[in-house]
């Protein structure tokens, strides 16, 4: 099995203000593969999966050094526009935000900034959204209804099939599971399975069972710096690095 | 035990003032409802003035007040709320913002007759709009702007920030997350806000003396050039003008309880939306 | 390529420049008023001099030769002005101090929307209530000429800044943080003493900008003031004279003056100072609340 490069950081520096928060940082994520990124909390994970989709664009007062590819393009440079790198990079959040509209203008949202205007296209698109998320069935008769009154998970997976609807190519989880129950967590587990097969996906979580049952690569960021990055089975079994060893058998984090 | 007896003497003075506050608030309503309820009747309500004011109706007077405030609503609602989205969406630089607060805070403690000297000079003599319903609903906007404005920025930053990062997440652009996703979501709390301004505007007067306002009419207005009566004003007209000083009263308690009844339902609508709105964030 | 900007760049960059636009109404609406109070206001002061604008005890706008001396209506501003700041102070600072410290949970919920209720009551209603029902109630219960003087001005005055006093104070309340209460009763102090010594300090320059911004509000009301203080254009020597405030001078003069005439730069000059009086309580309130805020590190 090959591995395709999808998305390139190289030497990513970012700043909150005078506050480093990555350090140069050197990784890359392979196509049709569930990468993970792991470590303790406030080391930087949110912070870096968000320069991928230029979210942190968003908040004033911060800084990027190096450069970061999509497909070997630069997505900082001059001529790219960054409403298309995020329609290309789709993200689901850590506690689910779906829209406080009915579930079906929550998914159709997407397409419809997407400038798609054909009712029926749409409304095809809003159930193979629906149905790839894994949540046609429990929704196709309230579609109507407002996306607030469904449980956490629900919500969750309906941000994904949000996502889904506008075809990106890569999909960032920023801890999608950190405020679910165990048995919402097991789906959207099986989910991204199910979903690597069309999409390069980005997983952050604290949760290392979870980086271990579901990812074929882990990253191990500890205070802004990346320590080790390999195929999951490696890293969790035989950790080159002392810190990441200490990490998984719980000394710190 | 001295402390104690302090205690209770401040403790009693201060139910003492909401206690006055609350009796001026009943005297008004007690005394305007029961002498006002004397006068009004459908005839009252749909009839125009006649014999000097002496008899008939104040139905262009409510006409009136009603086309000022749409007027005004309609020129301020757009203009606030665009200002209201620029410094909450686009986050300019600081000092801008500063400069634009700054603007919006001096202008809302503008005394209402100096708008009503500023709606004279420019809409009246410089634009040539006369007094007119025109002149008066832009002088009563300006004078509701920066209250538009508060409502509106209020709304907008209670929108949950994680709403703008799922839209623009999705490739969705700043302006259609505005559009689409921001603006309907603040809309709840921006209309609380008009209708807190509609009382407020149907309730000046200062503002239309020189710009609008005008003590009798024969009929209607029929363009937005026109003259009008407006509730306000008419009150104020019966109280100073004519030569019928009790009739007048008694028509002018009717207007009052009328005005009363139209702000205090719109107020009461308002508050009680932004309670329901704020009991559901 | 897939990546390069798209063609709706243009529009959104246009629609931006029109917010910022309209941002800038409030400035333009400023500056715009401070221009025409400044030309039309003017060349009364070049006529008559300025200090004897400012200080004449004249104001006879009508006569001929007219005198535009506006200290009389400066004085009936400030009479009625100071009559109103000691009723809606003490009721509004009052008041406030019940609903946050006294009120309990269910009666906050009812005081609260009557104190927005009474805002909203139209400042004519108040000159009407003022001019049939107070005015004669206060001249039968005092023994006056006329009950339509500074002191009925200042009472109806001050119930109207009321709301404005006791929202904004309410709020400053609000914000002293409960560990401050709790660590004065934890010393033994009791309800009184602790509010006294410790909660009303700690939001005293709140209490102080809702009390600037009550003041502004009395001096530019216009309505009332004309409604129920009389009307009279003398100095007045007690709380009991009618007295003519500088806003109702402008309201119940300008209709009968001659446009471009003297008097009509007159009372441009009027609304110019009133204009600057409240200028400068509103910048003196913002100082004060901006430092309020950086003290307890909220932001701006
Ligand atoms: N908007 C911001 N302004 C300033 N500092 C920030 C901001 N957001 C995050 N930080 C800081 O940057 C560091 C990294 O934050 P980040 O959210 O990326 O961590 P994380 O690894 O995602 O943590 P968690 O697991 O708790 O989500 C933290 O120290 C955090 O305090
Ligand atoms: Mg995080």
């Amino acid at each position: 099995m090959n591995n395709e490069v999808k998305i390139k950081a190289k030497n990513v520096n970012f700043y909150y203000g005078n506050k480093q928060v990555l350090e140069n940082i050197d990784l890359e994520f392979y196509q049709n593969r569930v990468s993970a990124l792991i470590g303790p909390s406030g080391c930087g994970k949110s912070t870096f999966i968000r320069l991928f989709n230029r979210m942190n664009d968003l908040i004033s007062n911060t800084r990027m050094e190096g450069k970061i590819y999509l497909d070997n393009i630069d997505i900082n440079g001059k001529n790219v526009d960054v409403v298309k790198i995020r329609r290309l990079v789709g993200m689901v959040f850590q506690k689910p935000n779906p829209f406080p509209k009915t579930i079906y203008e929550n998914v159709s949202y997407g397409l419809e900034v997407n400038g798609i205007k054909d009712k029926k296209s749409i409304e095809e698109k809003v159930i193979e959204s629906l149905d790839r998320a894994a949540l046609w069935r429990e929704v196709k008769d309230r579609l109507h209804d407002s996306a607030l009154g469904l449980s956490g998970g629900q919500q969750q997976r309906l941000c994904i099939a949000r996502c889904l609807a506008v075809e990106p190519e890569v999909i960032l989880f920023d801890e999608p599971c950190a405020s679910l129950d165990p048995i919402s967590t097991r789906s959207i587990e099986e989910l991204i399975l199910e979903l690597k097969k069309y999409y390069t996906i980005v997983i952050v979580t604290h949760n290392m069972q979870q980086a271990a049952r579901i990812s074929d690569f882990t990253a191990f960021l500890y205070l802004g710096e990346l320590i080790e990055f390999g195929p999951t089975e490696k890293l969790f079994t035989v950790p080159k690095e002392k810190t990441t060893e200490e990490y998984l058998t719980g000394k710190f984090g | 035990m001295k402390n104690k007896i302090t205690q209770n003497l401040g403790f009693f003075l201060l139910f003492f003032s909401i206690i006055t506050t609350l009796f001026f608030l009943g005297a008004i309503i007690y005394f305007i409802s029961v002498n006002g309820l004397k006068v009004i009747n459908w005839e009252f309500l749909t009839q125009v003035p006649r014999k000097g004011m002496t008899e008939g109706g104040i139905a262009p007077a409510i006409v009136g007040t009603f086309y000022l405030t749409f007027g005004a609503i309609l020129f301020s609602l757009p203009l606030g709320l665009a200002c209201a989205i620029y410094l909450c969406e686009y986050s300019p630089k600081s000092y801008v913002v500063n400069i634009i607060r700054m603007s919006i805070n001096n202008l809302a403690g503008v005394p209402s007759v100096v708008f009503g000297l500023f709606g004279l000079t420019v809409f009246v003599k410089f634009f040539g709009f006369g007094v007119s319903i025109l002149s008066g609903s832009l002088t009563l906007g300006i004078m509701v702007l920066p209250q538009i404005i508060s409502a509106s920025q209020e709304a907008l930053l209670a929108v949950p920030q994680s709403y703008r990062e799922a839209s623009l997440a999705l490739g969705a652009t700043h302006w259609q997350t505005t559009k689409k996703m921001v603006v309907p979501a603040a809309l709840p709390g921006i209309l609380t806000g008009v209708i807190l301004s509609i009382g407020r505007v149907a309730g000046e007067t200062a503002p239309i003396l020189f710009t609008a306002a005008t003590y009798y009419t024969r009929g209607y207005p029929d363009s937005v050039f026109s003259e009008v009566m407006a509730l306000p004003y008419h009150i104020y007209a019966l109280m100073t003008e004519g030569t019928h000083p009790e009739k007048q009263t008694e028509i002018a308690y009717g207007c009052s309880l009328v005005l009363l009844i139209l702000v205090l339902l719109v107020s009461t609508l308002a508050i009680v939306l932004r309670q329901r709105q704020r009991g559901e964030l | 390529m897939k990546f390069t900007i798209r063609a709706g760049v243009v529009k959104e960059n246009i629609y931006k420049w029109v917010f910022a636009v309209s941002a800038f109404a409030s400035l333009l609406f400023l500056v715009g008023i401070t221009i025409t109070l400044f030309i039309e206001g003017l060349p009364i002061f070049k006529e008559v001099g300025f200090f004897d604008l400012l200080f004449g005890k004249l104001w006879y706008p009508t006569y001929d030769p007219a005198d535009f001396g506006i200290f009389p209506l400066i004085m009936g501003t400030v009479w009625v002005t100071v009559g109103a700041l000691v009723v809606c102070v003490i009721l509004g600072v009052g008041s406030a101090l019940y609903i946050n410290e006294l009120a309990g949970k269910k009666q906050r919920a009812i005081l609260k929307p009557m104190i927005e209720i009474l805002a909203a009551i139209p400042s004519i209603v108040y000159g009407f209530f003022g001019m049939v029902i107070v005015a004669p109630f206060i001249q039968n219960l005092l023994g006056l000429p006329t009950g339509l003087c500074a002191f009925t001005g200042s009472l109806i005055l001050g119930i109207m800044a009321l709301p404005t006093v006791c929202s904004i104070a309410e709020d400053a309340l609000s914000f002293v943080p409960k560990s401050f209460r709790e660590a004065s009763l934890a010393l033994g102090a009791n309800r009184w003493q602790t509010m006294v010594r410790v909660v009303i300090p700690a939001a005293g320059s709140g209490i102080s900008t809702a009390i600037i911004l009550g003041m502004s509000r009395a001096v530019g009301e216009t309505m009332t003031v004309l409604m129920v203080t009389g009307g009279a254009a003398v100095i007045p020597h007690s709380f009991f004279d009618p007295v003519r405030p500088m806003t109702s001078t402008i309201a119940a003069e300008m209709g009968e003056a001659v446009m471009g005439g003297a008097h009509y730069h007159a009372l441009f000059a009027i609304g110019l100072i009133l204009f600057l009086i409240t200028f400068i309580f509103n910048v003196i309130a913002e100082t004060i609340s901006r430092k309020y805020r950086l003290k307890l590190g909220l932001s701006g």
